[in-house]
């Protein structure tokens, strides 16, 4: 039982910390913002220079064969400096995601490790929430045995700026069946695939996908892919808790120091005892969701009944402490914590998106209860 | 960073889950389940059987009786003891007044008092809270006068739970008035059996006889029995702020039986014909209960892995405490929502009542106390705003 990183995993959490602060320093963000095509890219290609882009895919494939844990010590500095690029959809879920694919699919993830391309997985679909199993998206072999999709993905996270996207769909069974769903591999300007972007209010880039007979490459067994799926996914979400831990630990520490600082009717405003008592159920908060962010991450290589246990106790949960976090560091920092200005909106608006990506509260709690 | 036991730690595992296996009666599950003390009788032969194996002072130094456990050994040790439906150690002379006399009693106190706490040939109880002393401690009033080889003690003393049953009471007493109050207070070890001490019971809220007032009228103490130096007894209560995330912790990995109990009585429950746990609703919330303490596990095993690296903790005790007793508080709502209209079933009237009710509704009751004593929630929160947050 051990819960400290190693020397070397202190090395990549400290650069990963010094990266945020160097290309996204919270002074300066919404200036930076305004160019965020360029900040994006250069941000990219330091990842790919320090190897990080390459950091989770598997030895076999040309990357480093990085542990979850080495995920989460990039991730936490991600989340301390809120940098927002598509690394958890492009450098961790799909990797996991095309581990058993082809030549193809070998290739692409070269060109994500080497940061020439990057890649999203489109798993969600109209009416049926966050449950992976639902998939309508008809996948149709032909005689030749080529495939062709047609459907739709209503959410790929990350995905507004991908070159590939993984998606899965049905080969066979019915629509929630776990039997039957395949994974496939298309470009994001195959013909008859239709990408609608968006952006979201933490300035991550999300797509919608519409398919009409869209040539794709199966990746692994046909009908076999739910577990993988399931497996992949629970991977991206221990990259977000630790990048959840990341952003509150800074909103904590910004609001503290608002606290300390601030003075109101004569006297620092972190004199007094209701603000003191809130500050503290935020500090318990950060300590609940570093620990389930820990135990979740620690528990990727456990059986899968166990491992979805502790991964949506640790989603659910950890989403909560990172909402009241956000909320109330806005709240303590008055009309501050509302204005664009200030870094601590941010914080509150990544929570958000985190607390939704890859699955709610609400969600991970029936998780939950279905994996006792 | 792993979560793994080494291989001696799974042997010791075994070891552990062995004794438990032939040391727990099943009829202490119910009572335990609830969060509530068993008889003090029942808690003394426990101690004595933990004793026999060696064990009575798990947190203990070796040279002063403990098997010399690590971190990971003494939570292997409490979770055990929880998935076993074991009691929590009666914590007392253990966990209050043990660590104090092996770190700043004389060689004669331990060699007196210590064994007994082990052995549970003594009980103890403690004499700190009173009348107009309450989370504000230092503002006590309870005097002792020094009159040749002894101190006279005077004064009330408030919340001495088991006073009943104890042997003897570890006291704070002011033995002289200085300008900083928390200054001339000193510890005192009292044989209960001394002249001039009244006990008088305070009924609570959960109808269960644990607590008391103690009136202190002339009551001699030999001088022998002054803990440390006189006038220096507050400082040595630090020692437990140490010592507390052990008791803290010990209590959360004991957070499961409650939950074990709300499954069960929810399990045998049915609504409209469905048993309740399979009710979105019910298991929402028993769902909620179960990850938050799932989150308080974890803490306590970072909580002991820090303990075992020497690393310093802050106080996390305090937020083991905070959260612990909120979820208990919870944990045995929800237990009561579970027994539906029965909940109303206390006490049978004419015979044996349905199983359990009692020990869950008691339990519930009981349970908001634990938010107040040790230092209420408010106080803890204060703590971790001056001595984590800097404010």
């Amino acid at each position: 039982m051990n819960f400290e990183y190693s020397d070397e995993q202190r090395m990549l959490a400290d650069s990963a910390d010094r990266l945020g602060k160097d290309l996204w320093p919270s002074s300066d963000r919404l200036k930076l913002l305004e160019n965020f095509d360029g900040l994006a890219a250069q941000t990219w290609a330091q990842m790919a220079e320090l190897g990080w882009l390459m950091l989770p895919i598997a030895e076999d494939h040309g990357g480093l064969g990085g542990s979850p844990v080495d995920v989460m010590a990039v991730m936490e500095g991600m989340g301390r400096h809120l940098v927002a690029v598509p690394y958890v959809a492009s450098a961790v879920l799909v990797p996991a995601l095309l581990g058993n694919g082809g030549d193809t699919a070998a290739e692409v993830l070269g060109a994500i490790g080497e940061g020439s391309a990057k890649a999203a997985a489109g798993l969600l679909e109209p009416d049926g929430g966050y449950d992976l199993s639902w998939v309508g998206l008809s996948a149709q072999r032909s005689s030749g045995g080529e495939w062709t999709l047609s459907g739709e993905k209503l959410h790929v996270e990350d995905g507004g700026d991908a070159d590939w996207f993984v998606v899965t769909a049905r080969s066979g069974g019915g629509i929630s069946d776990a039997e039957g769903v395949s994974l496939f591999l298309v470009r994001a300007d195959a013909p008859g695939l239709s990408v609608r972007r968006f952006r979201a209010i933490d300035q991550h880039r999300h797509a919608r996908l519409g398919f009409s007979g869209v040539t794709a490459i199966l990746i692994g067994e046909a009908d076999d892919a739910l577990a993988d799926v399931e497996l992949a996914v629970d991977k991206a979400i221990c990259a977000h808790l630790a990048e959840a831990v990341g952003s509150m630990d800074a909103a904590l520490s910004g609001t503290l120091e608002y606290l300390r600082t601030r003075k109101q009717f004569g006297v620092a405003i972190g004199s007094f005892q209701s603000l003191q008592h809130r500050a503290v159920d935020m500090a318990i908060a950060l300590e609940e969701a570093r620990s389930l962010s820990y135990r979740a991450t620690l528990s990727l290589g456990l059986p899968a009944p166990e491992r979805r246990r502790v991964v949506s106790a640790s989603k659910a949960r950890v989403g909560q402490c990172g909402l009241y976090v956000g909320r109330q560091a806005v709240q303590l920092h008055g009309g501050v914590g509302f204005s664009d200005e200030l870094i601590i909106s941010h914080h509150l608006k990544r929570q958000m998106m985190l607390e939704s990506a890859y699955g709610s509260a609400e969600h991970h709690l029936a998780r939950f209860v279905a994996a006792a | 960073m792993d979560l793994e036991f080494t291989p001696a730690e799974l042997a010791f595992r075994e070891e552990v889950r062995a004794f438990f296996a032939e040391n727990v009666p099943a009829e202490w599950l119910t009572r335990v389940r609830a969060g509530l003390r068993l008889e003090p009788q029942e808690l003394i032969a426990y101690q004595k059987a933990l004793a026999a194996r060696g064990w009575g002072a798990p947190t203990w130094p070796v040279e002063y009786g403990g098997p010399g456990w690590s971190p990971a050994q003494n939570y292997i040790f409490e979770s055990e003891s929880a998935r076993a439906g074991a009691p929590i150690q009666f914590h007392q002379g253990l966990e209050l007044i043990g660590p104090i006399i092996f770190t700043y009693g004389s060689q004669e106190l331990k060699d007196r008092y210590l064994p007994g706490i082990i052995n549970a040939d003594d009980w103890w109880c403690q004499g700190y809270s009173e009348p107009g002393a309450g989370s504000d401690l230092a503002s006590l009033r309870t005097t002792a006068v020094r009159d040749g080889d002894h101190y006279v003690l005077n004064g009330q003393k408030m919340w001495t739970s088991y006073a009943q049953v104890a042997s003897h009471m570890f006291v704070l007493a002011r033995t002289s008035q200085e300008p900083k109050r928390q200054q001339g207070i000193s510890l005192l070890l009292v044989d209960m059996t001394t002249p001039g001490i009244a006990i008088r019971k305070i009924e609570t809220m959960d109808e269960k006889y644990t607590t008391n007032e103690v009136f202190l009228d002339d009551v001699r103490v030999p001088v022998g029995n002054l803990v440390g130096e006189e006038g220096r007894g507050w400082e040595y209560g630090k020692v437990l702020l140490d010592r507390e995330r052990m008791v803290c912790s010990a209590t959360a990995i004991h957070l499961p039986q409650v939950l074990d109990g709300v499954r069960e009585a929810a399990a045998a429950r049915k609504v409209r014909g469905v048993p309740l746990i399979e009710t979105p609703a019910f298991a929402a919330q028993l769902a909620q209960l179960e990850i938050e303490a799932m989150a308080l596990e974890t803490m306590v095993l970072r909580l002991l892995a820090d303990l075992a690296s020497g690393a310093d903790s802050g106080p996390r005790g305090s937020m083991v405490k905070l959260r612990w007793s909120d979820l208990y508080q919870r944990a045995t709502a929800l237990w009561i929502d579970a027994h539906g209209p029965e909940a109303a079933h206390f006490r049978a009237l004419d015979g044996e009542g349905p199983a359990d009710m009692p020990y869950a509704m008691q339990g519930a009751l009981y349970s908001r106390v634990t938010s107040i004593y040790g230092g209420s929630s408010e106080i803890q929160h204060n703590i971790i705003a001056r001595r984590a947050l800097g404010l």
